[in-house]
């Protein structure tokens, strides 16, 4: 298969890139291309212009800072769950990351492309949320809870560029997903993540987008067990996807027990869980 | 509109002119003339393009060439010494660890990946590690074996890329 013509643009800086965006007819950023340049193969997505974000060196930056840990968009799957300071720090994050895709997609994959496609089934998405992250733009900063608005569809204004994303540091974390066999992609994947003030569960895969799911977090602050998620129901939740992999009744019957297993992990984190 | 590419691949430095949408893996094959690279699905599930970036094996019908600009690419005629075989090779040869051989070389260029993280990696690393290659033929076993034999022969050889 190939590639429709366009113009390629490979910007050195988030200015460059931003006003290389600005002046495109139907531009798009390239970041690691992993779900882009497939895409663009299948005709699927056509741009005038396409600006590669490769080259620049300021997406490229892990630091800590206080209790947080903000990692450059640009920073690719592996370098995530194999930097000392992701392990150290929030070693539920590098565990996701290290869980995504395949080797090769880890490889080039990005923390920046995969939360600016928004793939209802990826799963760092459940990172975002789970670890009460900011979205850092070029010209703001946006509240996980406030970025992930619908399937494939985020809070970023036309034009707008992922910098960073900045977690925050938990007690404790962990991630658990249906790996979907082929695909490797979530059928549901449950993010949870200990704070000062309380739990945090997110969860892939299972809606239109990734989504907090409060019930969990309410029965995991009043007996922080796994016995306390593994009878929870989903009644309440609507719009549950369902597919030929993975039906609704399925998926619903997926989500405690994906809540369940992160924490299993997050008690015993030397410990397979499966 | 062409652009200018230039990287560098098993070694040497290459330039070309090619149309920005140009897939590495077609600018190695195509332009390069290295027919080792394959190309199995062109979808990104068969890892049969799987070459080496900067040392880190990636699948070369995701990316753009353009993407690799100024890089370092091994394919899988950079791994034999001229005539003589990597060791990897020489136990993919010595296990049977083909039939078809049209996997083989990005099984090869994963498995050198794989190595090149952990040099004694378990049956179930190296397992995990080719979740992103797909053999029609094997069935895996030999491949595994091969990894695993092909390993210990670097650990003791000090066969490196």
């Amino acid at each position: 298969m190939y590639v429709h013509d366009f113009i390629y643009h490979r910007a050195g800086s988030v200015e460059e890139a931003v006003r290389l965006m600005g002046e495109a007819e139907e531009g798009r950023y390239l970041a690691g291309g992993q779900t882009l340049v497939q895409t663009m193969k299948q005709k699927l997505a056509m741009s005038s212009d396409v600006i590669d974000l490769g080259g620049i060196a300021e997406l490229r930056k892990i630091s800590a800072q206080g209790d947080t840990v903000q990692i450059g968009s640009m920073i690719r799957h592996a370098e995530v769950a194999q930097t000392p300071l992701v392990l150290e720090r929030i070693p539920g994050l590098a565990g996701l990351a290290a869980g995504i895709g395949d080797r090769q997609v880890r490889n080039m994959g990005t923390l920046g492309g995969s939360v600016a496609n928004s793939d209802p089934a990826a799963d760092y998405p459940a990172a975002v949320l789970g670890l009460d992250a900011v979205v850092v733009t070029d010209s703001r900063e946006i509240e996980a809870g406030d970025f992930f608005v619908d399937l494939y569809e985020t809070a970023l204004e036309e034009g707008e560029l992922i910098v960073a994303i900045r977690f925050r540091v938990p007690m404790r974390s962990a991630y658990y997903k249906f790996r979907h066999p082929a695909s490797s992609f979530a059928m549901v994947g449950a993010f949870v993540a200990q704070f000062p003030d309380g739990f945090r569960v997110a969860v892939t895969g299972a809606r239109p987008t990734v989504f907090r799911w409060q019930a969990a977090e309410a029965a995991l602050q009043a007996v922080a067990s796994p016995e306390a998620v593994a009878q929870l129901d989903t009644d309440g939740i609507e719009d549950i996807l369902s597919d030929m992999h993975c039906d609704e009744t399925y998926r619903r019957r997926l989500m405690p027990v994906a809540v369940r297993r992160a924490l299993d992990a997050m008690n015993a984190p030397d410990k397979e869980t499966d | 509109m062409s652009i200018d590419v230039k990287m560098i691949v098993n070694g040497k430095p290459v330039r070309r002119s090619v149309e920005p949408g140009t897939l590495l893996v077609h600018f190695i094959r195509n332009e390069l003339g290295l027919t080792g690279t394959h190309v199995g699905c062109d979808t990104a599930q068969c890892g049969a393009c799987s070459v080496s970036v900067d040392g880190r094996v990636i699948k070369s019908c995701s990316i753009l060439a353009a993407q690799v600009q100024d890089c370092s690419v091994l394919t899988i005629e950079g791994v034999a010494g001229g005539e003589e075989l990597h060791l990897l090779q020489t136990a993919f040869l010595q296990c049977h660890g083909l039939q078809c051989g049209y996997c083989t070389p990005g099984m090869i260029m994963t498995a050198l990946d794989i190595i090149g993280e952990n040099s004694n990696p378990s049956r179930e690393e190296i397992a995990e590690g080719l979740d992103g290659n797909l053999c029609r033929c094997t069935g895996y076993h030999n491949i595994v074996d091969a990894i695993e034999l092909g390993a210990r022969m670097m650990r003791q050889g000090g066969g490196s890329v």
